[in-house]
């Protein structure tokens, strides 16, 4: 008896696989989403796979050689303070990316959350949960940021929240809007007619038509989080000293820009920028691929 | 005379408009308009119209799939417009819809297997084992061969998800199931089979159809009683082939007028209606048909008229039913 349960349960799965590769067939089909994606392959490794090759420490200072161009012993020179600008930016990326990503994964979860449940529940609740949103967003997102930031003392769990407290905005109108037009496809009515529940429905009917829309956004939002990390940092409101992150980093080179010091500037600021152009191409192929599948 | 299984009693379904400013209710559409009919087990009604008369809403409303905004839907004897939500959800597994467009109406993302196991899951029928014992039986009842119960709807056609979408209305075993066009979205050579399928899962399964449709020929095949509806009021009700060769009502004679007859030497007296239908916000005063009918007289736009027994069995609202158009 179990044994048939099982043969039906294994031939579900395997309908799933097949639709697996297709998909990501389609995905890794443009050559931009490889090159997106072997960048942050890249970007990865060096940061998480580096410091355990390169292992020289990101934070002790070497203060007799401060400020000088990359050269054999410190491949990308050392900043004023006599920190090792490899180490420094292998380390800076783990925060960056970990932060980026964290952020994008708590405003994902949450915005969904919301915006789900003002699209599915209509109505004046719809109307105050987004007049809330409104309100939000018309505040710029750097002023909300900067508050935060100094309100609280930003460490890594912090700023993730910080980050997230305004990227969720977009994700749930994003999700309600979609809830709303999946709310009234027949085949939900069917389901109503069928006696499925509400919390099944959504559940199971709206919430897997709308997560390919969800991923594309929280794609971006990882990019978005770091952005705004960068800048945060940049303008001094970042991590705390001595954890380095890429927008601290730039942020203290800018300061010796003067002296000619562009091994300061120039390593954060294109991890900054690969980091960003991995992420949107990434995204863009998912985007695409999930399109696709729709169509 | 058999058993009344749904008795709906002056049902009506008014939609409010809104506009203006501060979005007040400016006025109602009518879309449903006082209908009462009585569903005998097993008969098979049919409800023409053209679109835009109220059917679809009048099939939707005796679900409670729209809140219907007055009447009595009386159901085994039980009026279950009085029902609670949860009550209300039980319920669902005796009155099925099947829908018109067969390729919204399915999850894309379930398996066959999954969209028809779920209703018993939901509904706490049957062990898993049975289930897809009951689904494999399903499906072949239906015309689909079982080893595609793990394939997705976009993998099949029109057709074919149309009978995906008649063994799911079927898997709680329901006694009355409402057509809500259910072929009209098909190929001519597909309706076929689909009206075929479902004569023979009316026989099989004992069910009672409420056949919403606007292709009179298909309805006349099917139906043993058939009900004219004009904007979202009753029209004509009669047996299928007193309706069909006798109609009163003014209206049913110039839809039936419409049927295409397939032989040529027939030359048919065609009645060909002015205008369009009337706006169901603002429906015309007395007889809501005076407005398009041929014999309309001065009687019929201040009187609404009754909804009389002519013969036995033949209801028609018209002053002047069977005068000659």
């Amino acid at each position: 008896m179990i044994q048939e349960a099982t043969v039906v349960e294994a031939s579900m799965l395997t309908a799933h696989r097949d639709e697996r590769p297709k998909f990501l067939k389609r995905f890794w089909r443009s050559g931009m989403t490889k090159l997106g994606g072997f960048l942050l392959l890249a970007l990865l490794l060096f940061s998480f796979v580096g410091p355990l090759l390169y292992r020289k420490s990101a934070i002790n200072p070497h203060i007799l050689s401060t400020d000088i161009g990359p050269n054999a012993q410190f491949p990308l020179g050392t900043d004023s303070l006599g920190h090792n600008v490899l180490s420094q930016l292998m380390v800076g990326g783990q925060s960056s990316i970990e932060v980026g990503f964290a952020s994008a994964i708590v405003a994902m979860l949450f915005g969904t959350f919301y915006g789900m449940i003002s699209g599915m529940v209509g109505g004046w609740v719809d109307t105050i949960l987004m007049r809330i949103v409104d309100i939000l967003l018309a505040i710029p997102s750097i002023f909300i940021l900067l508050f935060l930031d100094v309100a609280f003392q930003p460490n890594i769990l912090v700023m993730i929240l910080v980050l997230a407290s305004t990227a969720w905005l977009g994700v749930s109108r994003l999700v309600r809007g979609e809830a709303m037009t999946i709310k009234n496809q027949l085949y939900v009515e069917s389901a109503l007619a069928l006696g499925i529940g509400r919390f099944r429905i959504m559940l199971r009917y709206v919430l897997p038509n709308i997560i390919g829309t969800v991923l594309v956004a929280a794609t971006f939002q990882v990019a978005d989080a770091i952005l705004s990390m960068a800048g945060l940092s940049f303008l001094g409101l970042g991590l705390p000293p001595p954890t380095p992150n890429w927008g601290g980093m730039l942020s203290d080179g800018m300061n010796y820009m003067f002296q000619n010091s562009w091994w300061l500037i120039y390593p954060p600021g294109l991890c900054i920028l690969i980091v960003q152009v991995s992420i949107n191409l990434i995204g863009d192929g998912l985007r695409n691929a999930i399109e696709t599948r729709e169509r | 005379m058999s058993n009344v299984l749904l008795d709906v009693q002056n049902i009506k379904k008014y939609f409010p408009v809104r506009g203006g400013f501060l979005k007040t209710v400016q006025g109602h559409v009518r879309a449903v308009d006082g209908v009462s009919l009585q569903v005998n087990e097993g008969e098979t009604l049919g409800i023409v119209g053209e679109s835009g008369c109220g059917k679809s809403t009048l099939g939707r409303s005796i679900l409670r799939l729209i809140e219907p905004t007055d009447g009595k839907i009386i159901f085994e004897g039980n009026d279950i417009r009085k029902y609670s939500h949860a009550q209300m959800r039980a319920m669902r597994k005796k009155m099925q819809i099947v829908f018109q467009d067969p390729y919204a109406s399915l999850n894309p993302r379930y398996s066959i297997m999954q969209t028809l196991t779920e209703p018993m899951y939901v509904h706490g029928l049957y062990n898993g084992k049975e289930r897809a014992e009951r689904v494999r039986a399903l499906m072949q009842k239906v015309g689909l061969d079982p080893s595609y119960a793990s394939r997705f709807p976009h993998e099949f056609s029109g057709g074919q998800r149309q009978r995906i979408g008649i063994a799911r209305a079927l898997v709680l075993n329901p006694k009355l199931m409402i057509l809500d066009e259910p072929v009209a979205a098909l190929d001519v050579s597909v309706q076929s089979q689909v009206i075929n399928l479902l004569e023979d899962v009316q026989k099989d399964f004992n069910l009672t159809y409420l056949f919403v449709a606007y292709d009179l020929s298909v309805v006349k095949h099917i139906s043993n009683r058939v009900l004219v509806m004009y904007l979202g009021k009753m029209a004509e009700l009669a047996t299928s082939d007193e309706l069909f060769f006798n109609p009163l009502h003014p209206y049913s004679k110039a839809l039936l007028s419409a049927v295409p007859v397939p032989n040529p030497e027939v030359r048919k007296e065609r009645v060909i209606l002015q205008g369009d239908i009337p706006s169901p916000a603002n429906p015309p005063s007395g007889c809501v048909f005076h407005t398009r009918c041929p014999i309309a007289k001065e009687q019929c736009k201040k009187e609404v008229p009754e909804w009389r027994e002519i013969q036995t069995g033949h209801f028609v609202a018209c002053h002047y039913p069977g005068e000659g158009v």
